[in-house]
């Protein structure tokens, strides 16, 4: 039997993934594995590094750690609303000052993806899709066929994706799977402040199981708000409600939240 | 000609989006900006048969389709749309595209029973070119505001959030006003958690008269092309069926060299862009999809990997 964690978004929250290591560290994992997109958000993004280090979390690269590492202007969630695209902005510049000269130059230096094979099972990791680092994997607008399609193209028989920030499972049949491991950054629009990571269990057959995470989101709350982050980011942690970064989102996923 | 002055080809990279003509050209009204010349009295393209949509859906499921979008025209004017619907749920997430006049109540029912069952977003796109009744039906006819705004509100009520999608006709500078305008209009009518996405102009159908000194001689070229992401176009990844045969994409439905064959295999072949729209396509990006499909960034096949 073969398991590994892996986690989603990190956000700068670095409280989550304090709660979450340690968690993972009592479930005998053989790796645990970070998807990518470190910062964004929240307060303090130099704090997750160490943690990372220490816990010898295996790092992919996502948009925002490829914007931080190639000095870009954004984020690369290619907003078009100008609201969405304000709050974007306010985010990135934050954690753009904030993030120290050697961190941006190790987010450089993160793989866009992992290729891993347990037993004959292929997996593939990677930040938005196998195609693009910043393609949005939701559950309601990722068909089966589509998923089939990505894995076909990839040479997979399992991809792990995040970057959307909710989860979702897909059991496509024949040993395939298509997962997105959600986030730990900030909680997935449910109005329950909790975040989640994924835990995957290969043993012949695959098993996906999402491990929500209780963390002092209060006292994130206060970092965040010591650190003069907007108001709209702190009620988020506070409620579990997104207040920004909506135009994404598909009909489905939009209907379920409150804004 | 050289790579500077030749119009550029592309080639379809997979069949993410399939949008189905399904009304032809036929539509209620007839806005003063359609880039298709639909109308009550156009002809160019007929209803599909429920069989033909069918169809079109299973050739593009098996293809591995990631959305599928009705359009028109009109699509709720076709007597079997609801069905269409269902068939195209059943696949992938799907978008209808309407002027939003004929959700009644009993259809906007139907329409939110649909998607809640359903395992996929379906979204309705309404369209409104104005955030008050006099710069509105200006461009879509008289009393098509308080028509569309009543749809659009019936479906928010069902909590199925419209994306209201308007034509820019007013200066850059202006945007912000103008979405704030249009913002407060929906919030006050009912839509209380408006979606909004704003198209460019397209130099094309009436819209070609409607504006004067629009220039007709530019092409995409193959310099444009190079560094560009060619993920951000139509073409790379979407095909129209109609009643008459597969187009690369909705916007060039009118030009005979952008009719590419009767199935989807004999479509898959690569397109010459050498049409103004192409431009305004390059320009923006993906200007047809709900959200960018595929957003400008990093392609992950050409970045190192760990093993």
């Amino acid at each position: 039997m073969t398991r590994f964690a892996l986690i989603g978004g990190i956000y700068s929250n670095w409280r989550a993934l304090e709660t979450a290591l340690s968690d993972v560290a009592r479930r005998q994992v053989e790796a645990t594995f970070c998807l990518g997109d470190l910062g964004a958000f929240g307060p303090y993004p130099d704090r997750v590094f160490p943690l990372l280090e220490q816990a010898g979390v295996l790092c992919l690269q996502g948009n925002y750690d490829n914007s931080l590492a190639t000095r870009l202007a954004d984020c690369q969630c290619g907003y078009t609303d100008p609201r969405d695209n304000h709050f974007a902005r306010l985010s990135y510049d934050y954690t753009f000052r904030n993030t120290s000269p050697a961190h941006k130059a190790w987010l450089g230096t993160l793989p866009m993806s992992r290729r891993l094979d347990v037993n004959g099972t292929r997996m593939l990791l990677c930040h938005g899709s196998p195609r693009k680092i910043n393609e949005f994997l939701w559950e309601s607008t990722s068909p089966d066929g589509f998923l089939r399609y990505l894995l076909d193209d990839a040479d997979a028989d399992v991809l792990c994706v995040t970057h959307t920030g909710i989860k979702w499972h897909r059991d496509l049949g024949g040993g395939r799977h298509v997962v997105n491991v959600g986030a730990l950054g900030r909680p997935e629009n449910d109005g329950t402040p909790r975040v989640w990571y994924a835990l995957l269990t290969i043993d012949g057959t695959v098993h996906v199981e999402f491990v929500p995470v209780q963390y002092d989101h209060e006292a994130l709350a206060a970092d965040m708000h010591a650190e003069r982050l907007p108001g709209e980011f702190i009620e988020t942690i506070l409620s579990g409600w997104w207040t920004t970064c909506l135009e994404v989102l598909p009909q489905k996923e939009r209907a379920r939240g409150r804004f | 000609m050289d790579q500077v002055t030749s119009a550029a080809t592309v080639e379809l990279r997979h069949l993410d989006n399939l949008w189905i003509q399904v009304s032809g050209t036929r539509c209620n009204i007839e806005c003063r900006h359609c880039f298709n010349n639909s109308g009550p009295r156009a002809t160019a393209f007929g209803l599909m048969t429920l069989d033909a949509v069918s169809r079109a859906i299973a050739a593009a499921a098996a293809r591995g389709v990631r959305e599928i979008y009705f359009t028109g025209g009109e699509p709720l004017l076709h007597p079997h749309l609801l069905e269409m619907i269902a068939c195209a749920l059943a696949v992938a997430p799907t978008t209808v595209l309407t002027n939003g006049m004929l959700i009644s109540d009993p259809i906007a029912d139907i329409l939110a029973a649909l998607a809640s069952e359903a395992r996929y977003s379906l979204e309705m796109r309404v369209s409104l070119d104005g955030y008050t009744e006099e710069m509105n039906d200006a461009i879509r006819g008289s009393g098509v505001f308080r028509l569309a705004l009543v749809g659009a509100v019936r479906l928010a009520r069902r909590n199925l959030l419209p994306l209201i999608t308007i034509v820019r006709t007013w200066d850059d500078g202006d945007e912000l006003a103008m979405l704030a305008a249009f913002t407060r209009v929906l919030r006050n009518a009912g839509c209380d958690r408006p979606r909004i996405k704003i198209l460019p102009a397209l130099p094309l159908g009436r819209e070609l008269t409607r504006v004067a000194g629009l220039q007709r001689d530019e092409c995409v070229t193959m310099a444009m092309l190079d560094g560009f992401d060619r993920d951000l176009l139509m073409c790379s990844n979407s095909r129209l069926v109609t009643d008459r045969g597969i187009w690369v994409c909705p916007l060039l439905v009118e030009h005979q060299d952008a009719r590419l064959g009767t199935t989807l295999d004999e479509a898959a072949s690569s397109y010459e862009l050498q049409h103004q729209a192409c431009v305004t396509c390059w320009r923006y990006g993906t200007i047809c999809g709900n959200v960018s499909a595929h957003i400008e960034g990093p392609d992950i096949a050409a970045a190192p990997e760990a093993r």
